[in-house]
């Protein structure tokens, strides 16, 4: 099953929830990144996030700029992108999103970029830098190709804005768990708490909360009020020190955390 | 439409606001308070009283014929910005953000800087309002400028050496914007340029216009005419907007950009953005950047740090669509001759930004001819370029390059 608001919806029923998983696209090769997305989806996560290595990522902190530069300083092509994508969901199951910022998606025209991620089998974006003000390209493009949309809400935005949010979004609206970059932190704020009952007020069916989600009790704690839990640097940091078996193991940790408690 | 009313979010199809949603509520706190600020005369007067009472404002203009003499024979007037407090044209921007951060209650401001001057210019401020001041700063730039990270962190700033990517301008920007998501409640963003998300393409404008405007009185009053042409370097294109605003309607004011064209636009290492890039989307607006064919950025090159930026302002990217400015690329080698000749014939170290504009003007005057007025912004004064320059000259063993 690939829908991402079927498979988060078919967890929420079974488990506490969906977990969703990041790593980038060509770190530290292409040939390990695809293997290791393999790897979390054959131990336990249920949506894959594959990040696409961008030159200036403002949202992400120390780790992932790391891995990302250093896929970059590899040779990362956009290319290799819908090449992952088309890779991962030959072995497995799972649906698969792009996270990418804005720039390359413009450049490869917004079109193309639609066209081949459907090509490649892949789900849909999760774009950081994209607001829905200046998504009318984008929210054409993937109408038309049938492609999720995921845009971001944070303890900051308004009720309007949660609300544009919410009716831009297809598959679920990504909810920033705290004011900052990505990065594991030892408590997940609990202004996450408060923004997912928001945009659950706001008429939101499926909110997940990333940023800052390290171990399987913040998984489990962030499952009793959202309806998925995304961790990405603690991922990337696994995959950095122990390669694609520590990153299986981490997922498999962190998948016990959808247990219904 | 006059040109000068043109407004943000967007100019033409160039600006808008690419940010995380993070920044959203910070954006528009800052929009609304510019909003309401633009319409309160105690803000306007209390800006320039500060030009006044603290920068020396109205800068003088300075005829410098015996430079001129090499350019073609036309008058050249210099708009001496670099005679400014701290040095630069920077400040005009700064004193206006500061005040602004004072009217939202914050305690708190960063900044990015290339070559030290807005973040000397911002720590400035600081000092006077009593704000906590964190400056992003490429560690390329403070190895080239460390004599501005002396002067920031004498006036109390914290100065981080940013690490990543080019280690330049734009990781500086990166990590700010990373800074400012993460502390937004109580930090108020700085920024230097006229390039980033809306309201700073336009409020940053706004606060450097006064540099065309006074200069196109002072220019009337000395020579009885408008001048022939208008120029002014572009790194993110502050000073160049600050002083083309005042002419953008005067269709018979000719106005120029140059560019860092830092070994040569036919090499890769420039940071003619405007010359030698296409539009797309870098730090939160839609504009001309350097960027390969996946949209990655590419790492611009300049001797000089404050114009080592691979993108520009959109209000630029706008004037260069529309034909209304003309952007042109300087060499590294062509500045700092220019910067000797200013030095030499007139006895006026300029900045090495400010001297793409004056190899710029050279260059124009040779193809105006006698008749022509050439105004030339010079945004800064060359102090902080001593080293950069002593080695290029090589002036610390007593020889010539
Ligand atoms: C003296 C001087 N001129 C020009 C610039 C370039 O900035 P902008 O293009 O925004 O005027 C700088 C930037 O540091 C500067 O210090």
């Amino acid at each position: 099953m690939r829908n991402v608001g079927e498979v988060i919806a078919r967890r929420n029923e079974e488990s506490a929830g969906a977990l969703i998983g990041y790593l980038p696209v060509g770190f530290p090769t292409l040939d390990a990144s695809v293997d290791a997305a393999v790897a979390l989806v054959e131990n336990g996560v249920d949506v894959l996030e594959l990040g696409l290595p961008y030159s200036d990522p403002v949202m992400d902190g120390t780790v992932i700029q790391a891995a990302t530069q250093e896929a970059l300083a590899n040779g990362f092509r956009l290319a290799h992108g819908f090449e992952a994508v088309r890779r991962v969901t030959e072995r497995v199951d799972a649906p698969v999103l792009l996270m990418t910022y804005w720039n390359p998606v413009v450049q490869y025209g917004v079109d193309r970029f639609a066209d081949d991620l459907a090509a490649a089998g892949g789900a849909g974006l999760i774009t950081p830098d994209l607001i829905p003000d200046e998504a009318a390209d984008w929210i054409a493009a993937s109408e038309r190709t049938g492609l999720d949309r995921v845009f971001l809400a944070a303890p900051t935005s308004t009720d309007a804005r949660l609300r544009q949010t919410i009716d831009a979004s297809r598959g679920f609206v990504y909810a920033v768990s705290t004011m900052g970059i990505t990065g594991a932190r030892t408590d997940v704020d609990r202004a996450a708490r408060t923004l997912v009952g928001r945009l659950r007020g706001a008429g939101a069916t499926a909110s997940c909360v990333g940023v800052g989600i390290s171990t399987a009790a913040q998984v489990a704690e962030v499952l009793e009020y959202a309806e998925g839990a995304i961790v990405g640097s603690a991922l990337v940091k696994a995959l950095a020190d122990g390669g694609v078996d520590a990153a299986g193991a981490l997922a498999a940790e962190l998948a016990r955390g959808t247990a219904r408690q | 439409m006059a040109l000068r009313a043109q407004t943000g979010p967007y100019f033409g199809e160039f600006g808008g606001r690419f940010v995380p949603e993070s920044l959203v509520a910070a954006l528009d706190e800052l929009s609304e308070a510019y909003s309401l600020a633009k319409l309160d005369p105690a803000f306007g007067d209390e800006l320039a009283d500060l030009g006044r009472n603290y920068t020396g404002r109205p800068s003088i203009i300075t005829e410098v014929p015996r430079f001129a003499e090499h350019a073609g024979g036309a008058r050249v007037i210099l708009k001496r910005e670099d005679l400014n407090h701290t040095g630069s044209h920077k400040i005009n921007n700064v004193l206006g953000q500061a005040l602004l951060t004072k009217r939202i209650g914050k305690q708190r401001v960063i900044a990015e800087t290339g070559a030290g001057q807005h973040g000397v210019a911002t720590a400035t401020a600081a000092a006077l309002f009593g704000l906590d001041c964190t400056i992003y700063m490429g560690q390329v730039d403070t190895e080239r400028q460390a004599l501005n990270v002396a002067r920031m962190r004498l006036l109390g700033a914290e100065v981080v050496a940013v690490k990543t990517g080019s280690r330049t301008l734009k990781d500086a920007i990166n990590d700010a914007m990373r800074d400012w998501v993460t502390n937004v409640e109580t930090t108020n963003y700085i920024f230097g340029t006229v390039a980033g998300p809306h309201p700073f393409p336009e409020m940053v404008r706004d606060f450097q216009k006064i540099i065309g405007e006074e200069a196109r009185q002072q220019v009337l009053d000395l020579t009885g005419a408008l001048p022939t042409a208008v120029a002014a370097c572009v790194g993110g294109g502050s000073n160049a907007i600050g002083i083309f605003h005042a002419f953008l309607d005067d269709a018979d004011v000719a106005l120029y950009g140059f560019e860092a064209g830092g070994e040569g636009v036919e090499t890769p290492r420039h940071a003619a953005t405007i010359s030698k890039g296409r539009p797309g989307v870098l730090h939160g607006a839609r504009s001309y950047l350097l960027q390969d064919e996946d949209g990655q950025t590419i790492e611009s090159h300049s001797i000089s740090a404050g114009l080592d930026y691979p993108g520009v302002g959109p209000e630029h990217s706008w004037l260069a669509a529309l034909g209304r400015a003309t952007y042109r690329a300087v060499t590294d080698d062509a500045a700092m001759q220019a910067l000797r000749l200013l030095t030499r014939s007139e006895g006026i170290i300029p900045a090495i930004e400010s001297a793409h504009a004056l190899a710029g003007a050279l260059e124009l005057g040779t193809e105006l001819g006698p008749d022509a007025t050439i105004l030339v912004n010079l945004s800064g004064r060359g102090d902080k370029d001593m080293d950069t320059a002593a080695r290029y000259f090589g002036l610390y063993d007593g020889g010539e390059q």
